[in-house]
């Protein structure tokens, strides 16, 4: 058994720390991580509750595989209900933090309460203590992060924490981990700072030893990282070129989003593309990646590292930002540049190193300038609104101020906190907001791929791509091609990618690997490491299990198959010229589908059956 | 015929000396087929993983035998990638 069996309950209000064990009758029936954590949120909260409230509790979660020798076993997920959302929120980071909870002897933290004053959680091994954080309070992700490494004084200490957008409300900050990987998506950093509580810190040196059948384990994540060694996507396409090669496949191929959504296809998204980041600039004959870089325990190692051109506008008088950092990822380089029309390469890495400097999503950062930006453009913003800012579609001096805008806080900064939702409502626009559930799209437009338009109206979290990531089969030809204009077995092809999904998301392991690695490669792993029989049938009836359990949690909270929607704008505006000229979403013609194959009624209620089936 | 030809990622190597990051204009003879195409370039089978016509998949290798081009047909070609 991989799980440390022991979580740690810090209850904010009372100021206390205690250990108690893991449930392992759930550990067994939702592994881990994303699915265990659900499992404890569905049974501690409301549904209904406040998600900014004390009612509401965060969850840091580790895998069973989170700190062992399998490849990419390194992940941690936070788990609540988002303020942006105010549907079940997890959102899952790399980096080396979830490795260190686990060292530490932790499967699992529970956050419950808020704390009077700012905290921040110190872990080292059995030893666990709230302590003071006012004077962190008010810092950037990255100052946090230095000070309590100065405190500490100790390189290994692994640091989660919020940033400044955090503490003002920003409806969409993420955790921001070991400075560069997030937990980015629904706001769950903004519900850590409700909680008054600014960081955790945690230091472990216990190792993860308690694998259940160690030769077995060994060679299944030596078999697998044989895989991902031999595959030309992890072996040699992602650590080359990250996400972001994707950036001209998808624009090639009619399904890049661009202006807010009001077509697909960009002009510039050849300058934005991870072939561009290649490239020597003019000034210093550099290019904008530096090196590659890797999480714990990976073995893909997709991430990047980047440095902006000193001469460039965004940074030519700010020296802190002229060293190396956390570099652009398709989704992020395509929310920041092709929905809000700017090519400019350094002007977007500026902005996501914004993006981890004060912890937000820059998805809906980028997403929600997007819509401000056509609002300005239609004349419902002028300058006025917007503090002086004119804010022009492809503009990067506008995108690079709205974003300082957001980080200070204040003026059109606190319109931008809102995300594209609240802020197209505010001003009386609701339908030029690109979202579902109020959260915003990811970088594939679902009206030149029919599948993952169903699985973003029907994600758990709002619209989110790595929540059933058709896109691998229905653009990339993994495992299998499959038409993007087709809708026929579609719902099938979403249900498959969401269940296993949340297999991968409850084990420990990044999503990265499903690349390379199909369920039989995933299972074995899992039954080494994990006492009992984890064969690949019962692996994806636990994913189908956790995909359930939040689904639940949603009904309960109000969500209705009325929120399993599309915008017009992606039913109804066709996508002009290109290769999938004349395409809108065809969403009613799979969700009936979807509904019935799993096991829900026509209203997107789980039947009793069905939670009889799951054993709900 | 005139037509052109965007290789990307780590088959740009491969493309003939120019100006464009991704794409040439290049002459074939009439009557080429997308798969002659891909083997003039030294591009294998498994390289040739996405192969777009003017945007639009041409996914088997009968389909790549069969597609004779046209004038100014754009061909798209990546090796196996993936991201998100």
């Amino acid at each position: 058994m991989s799980w440390t069996q022991k979580i740690l309950r810090v209850n904010l209000t009372e100021g206390t720390c205690t250990a108690e064990a893991l449930n392992m009758q759930w550990a067994n029936d939702y592994l881990g991580q994303r699915g265990l954590a659900s499992k404890y949120l569905t049974e501690e909260v409301d549904p209904k509750c406040d998600p900014l409230s004390p009612d509401n509790k965060m969850i840091m979660a580790t895998g069973p595989l989170t700190g062992t020798m399998a490849s990419t076993g390194g992940r941690y997920s936070v788990i609540t209900k988002g303020p942006l959302t105010g549907a079940i929120a997890c959102s899952n980071s790399g980096g080396f933090l979830g490795a260190e909870f686990k060292n530490a002897g932790w499967d699992m933290l529970i956050f419950e309460g808020k704390s009077p004053e700012p905290v921040y959680l110190w872990i080292e091994n059995d030893k666990t203590e709230l302590r003071s954080a006012t004077d962190l309070w008010g810092k950037s992700a990255w100052e946090t992060d230095d000070i309590l490494h100065q405190v500490h004084q100790d390189p290994q200490v692994r640091i989660a924490c919020v940033g400044r957008t955090a503490e003002a409300g920003c409806l969409y900050s993420g955790v921001i981990n070991d400075k560069h990987r997030a937990a980015g998506r629904s706001g769950v950093g903004t519900v850590m700072a409700s909680k008054n509580l600014k960081a955790v810190a945690v230091r472990g040196t216990l190792g993860v030893g308690n694998i259940n059948d160690m030769p077995k384990f060994v060679e299944a994540i030596n078999a697998g990282k044989a895989v991902l060694a031999e595959n030309a996507v992890t072996g040699q396409g992602l650590p080359t070129y990250g996400t972001q090669v994707l950036m001209n496949v998808i624009n090639g191929v009619g399904a890049l989003p661009a202006r807010n959504m009001k077509n697909a296809g960009f002009e510039g998204a050849e300058n934005i593309s991870g072939e561009a980041m290649h490239e020597p600039r003019a000034s210093d004959g550099k290019p904008n990646l530096t090196t590659n870089a890797s999480c714990f325990g990976c073995t893909i190692a997709c991430g990047r590292i980047s440095t902006i051109d000193k001469t460039h506008f965004s940074i030519e008088n700010k020296p802190e930002y002229w060293g190396a950092s956390g570099g652009l990822e398709y989704e992020a380089a395509w929310a920041l540049g092709a929905d809000t029309g700017v090519d400019d390469l350094d002007a977007i890495t500026y902005v996501n190193f914004l993006c981890n400097e004060d912890g937000f999503d820059p998805i809906t950062f980028g997403c929600t300038v997007a819509a401000a930006m056509e609002m300005f453009e239609d004349g419902v913003l002028t300058t006025e609104n917007t503090g002086g800012i004119e804010l022009k579609f492809g503009s990067a001096e506008a995108f690079v101020a709205a974003a300082e805008a957001l980080c200070s806080g204040e003026g059109f900064g606190q319109d931008l906190a809102l995300g594209s939702k609240r802020l197209c409502d505010k001003y009386g626009r609701p339908e030029l907001s690109m979202t579902v559930k109020g959260q915003e799209f990811p970088a594939y437009d679902p009206r030149g791929i029919q599948g993952i338009g169903l699985n973003y109206a029907t994600s758990n979290r709002g619209a989110c791509h790595v929540r059933g990531y058709t896109v691998a089969s229905e653009i990339l030809g993994i495992p299998v091609k499959t038409e993007q204009t087709d809708t026929d077995g579609k719902p099938e092809l979403v249900k498959a990618f969401q269940d296993a999904t949340a297999l991968v998301d409850s084990a420990g392991l990044c999503l990265f690997t499903t690349f390379a690695w199909g369920m039989d490669n995933i299972a074995p792993q899992i039954d080494g490491a994990c006492e009992g029989d984890w064969s690949v049938e019962r692996c994806l009836e636990v994913g189908e299990r956790i995909w359930n359990i939040e689904r639940q949690f949603n009904n309960d909270a109000g969500f209705t198959s009325n929120d399993d929607k599309l915008p017009k704008r992606l039913l109804e505006e066709a996508i002009k010229g290109g290769p999938t000229d004349g395409q809108v979403n065809r969403l009613g013609d799979m969700l009936p589908k979807y509904y019935e194959i799993r096991g829900w009624t026509d209203k997107g209620e789980i039947t009793d059956e069905t939670k009889q089936r799951l054993s709900l | 015929m005139k037509m052109y030809i965007e290789l990307y990622a780590s088959l740009m190597p491969l493309l003939p000396p120019g100006k464009e990051r991704f794409r040439r204009e290049i002459k074939v003879d009439d009557g080429t087929t997308v798969q002659q195409l891909i083997e003039q370039y030294q591009i294998t089978d498994e390289q040739a993983h996405i192969v777009l016509v003017n945007g639009h998949f041409v996914c088997s290798i009968d389909d790549r035998n069969h597609k004779i081009l046209e004038t100014d047909d754009t061909v798209s070609i990546w090796p196996p990638v993936a991201g998100g």
